[in-house]
């Protein structure tokens, strides 16, 4: 009961960081929505293993968490330089 | 003894779910970009720390108390990283922060 | 060589509690994948103080606890500021020197800074860090230096 009632509350603020992502106004918003969006995802995702009793869920949520991080960097990266490329670099680009 | 560990988990995942909320709450409610990177920290500490060490309780002493000890360390080690990361980028793309009645920049002597 | 030896043993460490199982295959695949990680750190050069920092383990024991405090202290501060139906923010923009002589101390202080709701870690350069605080309080708070104190002394006892 108490799983589903912390499911719930994740779940609303995985659909408040959405409304501030479809909001903005910058992109810096967006990404910081997206930020918390996946966060969150982590919390939900361990939560409902506990739910369905089904702790191998965590093995997910570990994973969700680094792509999570590393997706934010990425996409940070790509705002600014509008590359994946290394600016220091320029046999590689 | 098993009812005050639920009682206690228990207690924990429903703060941890509201400071979640109050988080998501401060991402719509706050003004402005920089203002709003607190909301999310909000959600990011004490609403990830809460519901993790409530279900550290309900899954007792196992190996799944590790993982989600592991997992929590994980969350609060990249956060701030992509926090810093997102805030600086926005400064150096020129965002300007909203401040309180047009003061100048205090700082140490 | 003793952050080689103690990121060999975190990488296993690692691989063994999210396996969980104990047959020889499992056991030697993790090997050989903690090895094969090793030499790529090696061969990037970050295994040293930065890169394997675990001269900080003992000490971290006592900052880590008093850093959870403060965290909670300032996620109420700022959850009553949000729920508050006027929401009484003062945002402003601070500068504050680190005392830490290496970069791996202000890495920890700038993260902490920014750990704490209330208060973000905007740019650094040097030793001088700008921070962007919600309230004057959260500001306060930094400016006071304890956070910046108790970073140094992890730095010293190591």
């Amino acid at each position: 009961m108490i799983f589903a009632v912390a499911m719930g509350a994740v779940l609303v603020t995985m659909g408040l960081a959405l409304v501030r992502a479809a909001k903005g106004p910058t992109i810096f918003d967006r990404i910081l929505a997206l930020n918390m969006f996946g966060t969150k995802t982590v919390l939900l995702i361990a939560v409902m293993g506990f739910l369905t009793g089904r702790p191998d869920y965590l093995d997910l949520a570990l994973v969700y968490a680094l792509m999570n991080f590393i997706g934010v960097i990425g996409v940070l990266r790509f705002s600014k330089y509008g590359h994946f490329a290394d600016p220091d670099r320029k046999d590689v680009a | 003894m098993d009812l005050l560990v639920d009682v206690v988990g228990g207690g924990l995942l429903l703060f941890g779910a509201a400071f979640a909320l109050i988080g998501g709450i401060g991402l719509i409610r706050l003004p402005d970009f920089y203002t709003r990177i607190h909301g999310a920290g909000i959600t990011d500490t004490l609403g990830a720390g809460l519901i993790l060490s409530g279900l550290m309780f309900e899954a007792g002493v196992s190996i799944v108390t590790i993982k989600l000890l592991l997992i929590l360390l994980f969350l609060w080690l990249t956060s701030p990283t992509a926090t810093h990361a997102l805030a600086n980028s926005a400064l150096e793309t020129g965002l300007k922060p909203r401040l309180a009645d047009g003061e100048e920049a205090a700082s140490t002597p | 060589m003793k952050y080689l030896i103690g990121l060999m043993i975190a990488l296993t460490g690692t691989w063994v509690l999210w396996s969980w199982h104990f047959t020889t295959a499992l056991l030697s695949y993790g090997l050989a994948s903690c090895v094969v990680v090793l030499l790529i750190a090696r061969r990037m050069r970050v295994v040293d103080r930065e890169g394997a920092p675990i001269d900080l383990l003992p000490v971290l024991v006592t900052y880590l606890p008093w850093l959870f405090w403060e965290i909670a202290k300032a996620n109420v501060d700022v959850a009553r500021i949000v729920l508050h139906p006027r929401m009484p923010i003062s945002p402003r923009l601070i500068e504050v020197r680190a005392t830490q002589k290496h970069d791996l101390g202000r890495v920890i202080y700038a993260n902490s800074i920014t750990l704490t709701p209330g208060t973000v870690t905007i740019d650094t350069e040097g030793d001088l860090i700008t921070v962007h605080a919600l309230t004057q309080g959260a500001a306060d708070g930094v400016l006071s230096g304890e956070m910046d104190r108790r970073v140094s002394r992890l730095g010293s006892q190591s």
